[in-house]
């Protein structure tokens, strides 16, 4: 409840501060110092002290899973300010205003993490949504921003569309909104359109977290958002659709496993198959992460595949490690002029100890043992080898997990063992060094010890 | 505690030489590290105190993996090749040039503990861990410091290489879900019950790893181009000590894991062995660049050691826990004359050197002892190895041995044909100025030389440290 509070009120101090603070750079450190506060908030969520210790007639619940992800995904959000701060007030002329949306944001992810009604999900879904449309067209001047904020925005409006129509569905077969109350008996007369329902809510979220086939938007707009805020999409908002997804599915849709789960398992190997395939043809950083982010979602999804207590801690860990990683490798890339793979080459000559936390985060997005990426995909991949079925599943997730290999090695071969007659320079401050530093020595952290984090779920 | 230290020696001295920017410190560092870890492990191997060769700490407790390290007889013979190794790779390559030697040293030592790890982890997630943690920094080592084609050749390596290692890393969590008390511990995956039909399957997802590791033909592709790109002191830690992470895992993993599954496809891993040798030997006949020929020879002698780990007969299984060590040993000493060939002459081909036996008597006697050990003639090393893994594939199928007997006969033609081009006939340019190799150089090899020759006269030591384990594998199939 904390984040929801601070997050709404923050947003609303940033976009006043717009108004009587002169000064462009001093956006910077308001939203650090809201960064810091949300922070803090979140920890006492997950301390069990709130402002305000209301769940609003159960239309929220405040467990473990939910409070520790917001945590995570504070500390990352946190580590995104820190890192790209400046950036951020370069892309247009509202510096105070994108900080302000950013925390709107925040506001929808801490609803849609705590959510047990389908209305306070949709509201979550749709306060992530409308400030990333926005966010997106950020750069009013170039073409390719516009053009990605109206592709997202049309598409985005339909698959809320499709989403409410699911709503309306299910809750005309169970008569409520509560995801405790979604099940009906086996042979029930509504059960058809419960199931109906539930394939409605499923495309709107495959949409929503950019899993295919619902993934077409996905290359276009983060290609065409400012590099920035595409860091911010992919990750922090992406993990935590996750979450809505993952808890709608576990708490709501539990008894009716059998009927949607082939659909989860299609829908994972295509995203898996398209993500990590297009990967490979890409010839600019930025599109390449665009797809790599499909092909993580994939990984995710084998969380919703599986339902159960394995999966849970996977999709934590998943996000961390992932965010993590990929915040770190946009962070060095909005720096850079040349998006290409040649654009990286000889980057460890020039700027060794970047290019050195580059190839941690790449090796943690590949899933290399040592690294935080690794236990991830160890944790979902087993949730699923646990259910005992669709083993099939697992081996072509592997495999994939192998190509991933060749388009995230690609960077390090070029930064690495290729010579750069024109390298780009990277104005990195020793401040900036330090963060990419500590966002290392978290990876490795976590890829040695996963009980770091997971611990927290259960220790009180 | 012997066995942890085995591992952090290498580990931090890794880390530390990182640090070291001068070359001449670098390597003596190296050196000397290397030096320590084998004076440690020849500690370990005549003090009698079990304690030593065992050690267990706390990990990962909620997945039921713990850091725990066993040093059986097999495991005290390949670490002991693995420390023997380092020094005599050092010693040998001491005049090579790196760019950022620093980073080279400091890689090959992290190698090194990765390689220990392999061989002594009793922990199913902790074997995974070292298996792959070994590959990262040979990626780079390869990639930085090789040939032309480093780049493409050695990522095909690691793609394979990482493609098997998943595919190990699903049937592993599979087995972990099977055992009783939900943990990775090597007992409690040895006591996991499994249908004849999920053995079937699980062998596969395993053997591929190993296989591609070894390699074993079919999935041999990326063993020649590699040895030929790499540095060539990598090469020697890839074809001495690496390809036996794959052979050890077979006799670790998978055959107490999947005895069934062994019994159902054992003629298929032999056919393909025996398959690779031919094919293999007729490959090396045909080369003209002397790494690719002692890659092809590798080959058909890594598919004599599979074969025979497959027979399910005392012999074969002796024979190839001794050829483990003596194979290592002997690819060692032809690495060696390859590596002071190329930075004496800039090149390695066969057909344009020649003559060398009169301008350095001391490397050609040497290179003679290695390569007739090579071809196993009775009193070196091989022989004994050899002798006895052909016994076992005889027992278990004579047509197998008949076949696989060829390769004997392929591999003296294609070894004294080398001899013969590089060492005898007319010096030419390339050769005409020609000096004989230095004090430490010949020191590596003549080491080499009373390795084979000890082995050879006295092999029972090693004898006495692999029979538990033959003992044990023999043990789960009756």
């Amino acid at each position: 409840m904390n984040l929801i509070l601070i997050s709404a009120l923050w947003g609303i101090v940033m976009m006043f501060s717009g108004l009587f603070i002169k000064s462009r750079s001093a956006a910077k450190t308001v939203a650090l110092t809201g960064a810091v506060i949300l922070l803090i908030g979140s920890l006492f969520d997950l301390a069990g002290k709130m402002i305000i210790d209301n769940n609003f007639k159960g239309m929220l619940v405040y467990d473990r899973f939910g409070l520790l992800f917001l945590v995570v995904i504070v500390f990352a959000l946190l580590i995104y300010f820190l890192l790209n701060g400046e950036e951020i007030g370069k892309v247009g002329n509202h510096p105070y205003e994108y900080f302000a949306l950013i925390f709107f944001i925040m506001c929808g992810v801490g609803l849609v993490a705590l959510f047990n009604n389908l209305l306070i999900l949709f509201l979550g879904i749709e306060i992530i949504s409308i400030p990333l449309y926005i966010l997106t067209g950020a750069d009013k001047r170039n073409l390719k921003s516009n053009e990605a904020a109206l592709k997202y925005f049309l598409m985005g409006s339909f698959s809320t569309g499709i989403m409410l129509m699911g709503i309306a569905f299910l809750y005309g077969a169970a008569g409520s909104f509560q995801i405790d109350k979604l099940n009906l008996p086996e042979g029930d007369n509504f059960m058809i359109f419960l199931v109906i329902g539930i394939v409605m809510i499923m495309i709107a979220m495959a949409f929503k977290v950019s899993a295919a086939p619902f993934h077409f938007w996905t290359p276009d707009v983060y290609d065409g958002a400012p590099t920035v805020f595409t860091s911010f999409m992919a990750t922090i908002v992406k993990a935590s659709v996750f979450i809505g997804f993952l808890n709608l599915f576990s708490n709501g849709f539990g008894g009716t496993i059998d009927k949607w789960k082939l659909s989860i398992a299609v829908i994972t190997a295509l995203t898996l198959f398209i993500g990590n395939i297009t990967a490979v043809y890409q010839q600019s950083v930025k599109r390449m992460l665009a797809y790599s982010s499909i092909a993580q979602a994939g990984f995710m999804m084998f969380s919703v595949f599986a339902i159960n207590d394995m999966s849970k801690q996977g999709l934590l860990l998943y996000a961390a490690a992932y965010c993590l990683a990929t915040i770190g490798i946009f962070a060095v890339l909005v720096k850079m002029k040349d998006y290409t793979f040649d654009g990286f080459n000889g980057l460890a000559g020039k700027q060794p100890l970047v290019a050195l936390v580059l190839t941690i985060c790449l090796f943690s997005l590949a899933g290399i043992p040592l690294t935080a990426g690794f236990f991830a995909k160890y944790f979902v991949l087993s949730a699923a080898v646990k259910t005992g079925t669709y083993l099939w599943l697992v081996i072509f997730a592997v495999i994939m997990a192998a190509v991933s290999v060749y388009y995230y090695f690609r960077v390090v071969q070029a930064m690495y063992f290729k010579e750069g007659d024109n390298t780009q320079e990277i104005e990195a401050t020793p401040f900036f060094k330090g963060l990419l530093v500590t966002i290392a020595v978290l990876i490795i952290l976590l890829g040695v010890f996963p009980s770091l984090l997971l611990n927290w779920l259960t220790v009180y | 505690m012997i066995a942890l230290l085995l591992i952090l020696i290498p580990l931090i001295a890794g880390i530390a030489v990182f640090f070291i920017k001068d070359e001449k410190q670098a390597k003596t560092w190296s050196f000397v590290i290397s030096s320590a870890s084998l004076a440690v492990m020849v500690f370990a191997l005549v003090s009698a105190d079990p304690a030593y060769k065992t050690f267990s700490a706390e990990w990962l407790p909620q997945m039921g993996s713990s850091f725990t390290l066993q040093m059986d007889g097999l495991s005290a013979v390949l670490c002991l090749l693995t420390v023997f190794a380092y020094p005599v790779i050092f010693a040998s390559t001491w005049k090579s040039k790196y760019i950022s030697p620093n980073t080279f040293y400091g890689l090959m030592l992290l190698t090194q503990a990765g390689l220990l790890g392999v061989f002594l982890a009793a922990d199913g997630l902790l074997f995974y861990f070292f298996w792959e943690l070994a590959l990262i920094p040979v990626y780079f080592l390869c990639s930085k410091w090789g040939g032309d084609k480093r780049i493409a050749v050695t990522f095909k390596f690691f793609v394979y290489t990482f493609i098997g290692s998943l595919l190990m890393l699903v049937g592993l969590i599979y087995l972990y879900y099977q055992t009783p008390d939900a943990s990775f511990s090597m007992q409690s995956l040895y006591e996991v019950k499994l249908t004849n039909g999920q053995q079937g399957w699980l062998f596969w997802l395993f053997f591929i790893a190993f296989a591609i590791k070894m390699p074993v033909f079919p999935f041999h592709t990326w063993q020649p181009d590699t040895y030929e790109q790499a540095p060539t002191a990598v090469t020697m830690v890839l074809s001495a000590l690496m390809v036996k992470m794959g052979l050890f895992a077979v006799v670790r993993w998978l055959i107490p894991l999947f005895p069934a599954g062994v019994l159902m496809f054992d003629n298929v891993v032999i056919g393909l062995s025996v398959a690779g040798m031919i094919y293999a030997s007729i490959l090396a006949m045909q080369q003209d660049d002397l790494k690719r020929l002692i890659a092809y020879s590798s080959i058909a002698h890594i598919g004599l050691m599979s074969a025979a780990l497959f027979v399910n007969n005392e012999s074969g299984l002796q024979g190839a826990m001794i050829q483990f060590f003596s194979h290592g040993v002997n690819v060692l000493g032809m690495w060696i004359v390859v590596e002071l060939i190329e930075r004496q002459f800039g090149t390695r081909k066969i057909s344009e050197l020649g003559g060398l036996a009169q301008k350095a008597p001391t490397l050609t006697i040497l290179l003679v002892i290695v390569a007739l050990a090579n071809v196993a003639l009775p009193l070196t090393n091989a022989f004994i190895g050899e002798f006895l893994m052909f016994n076992g594939l005889f027992k278990f199928n004579v047509w197998y041995a008949a076949v696989g007997g060829l390769s004997i006969i392929l591999s003296a033609v294609y070894t004294l044909k080398m001899i013969q081009k590089v060492f005898y006939g007319n010096e030419n340019g390339v050769t005409a100025k020609a000096v004989d190799i230095a004090w430490f150089e010949k020191a590596s090899l003549v080491v080499i030389v009373i390795a084979i020759f000890v082995m050879g006269v006295y092999p029972k030591p090693v004898f006495a440290l692999v029979q538990d384990t033959v003992t044990v594998i023999l043990g789960i199939f009756k």
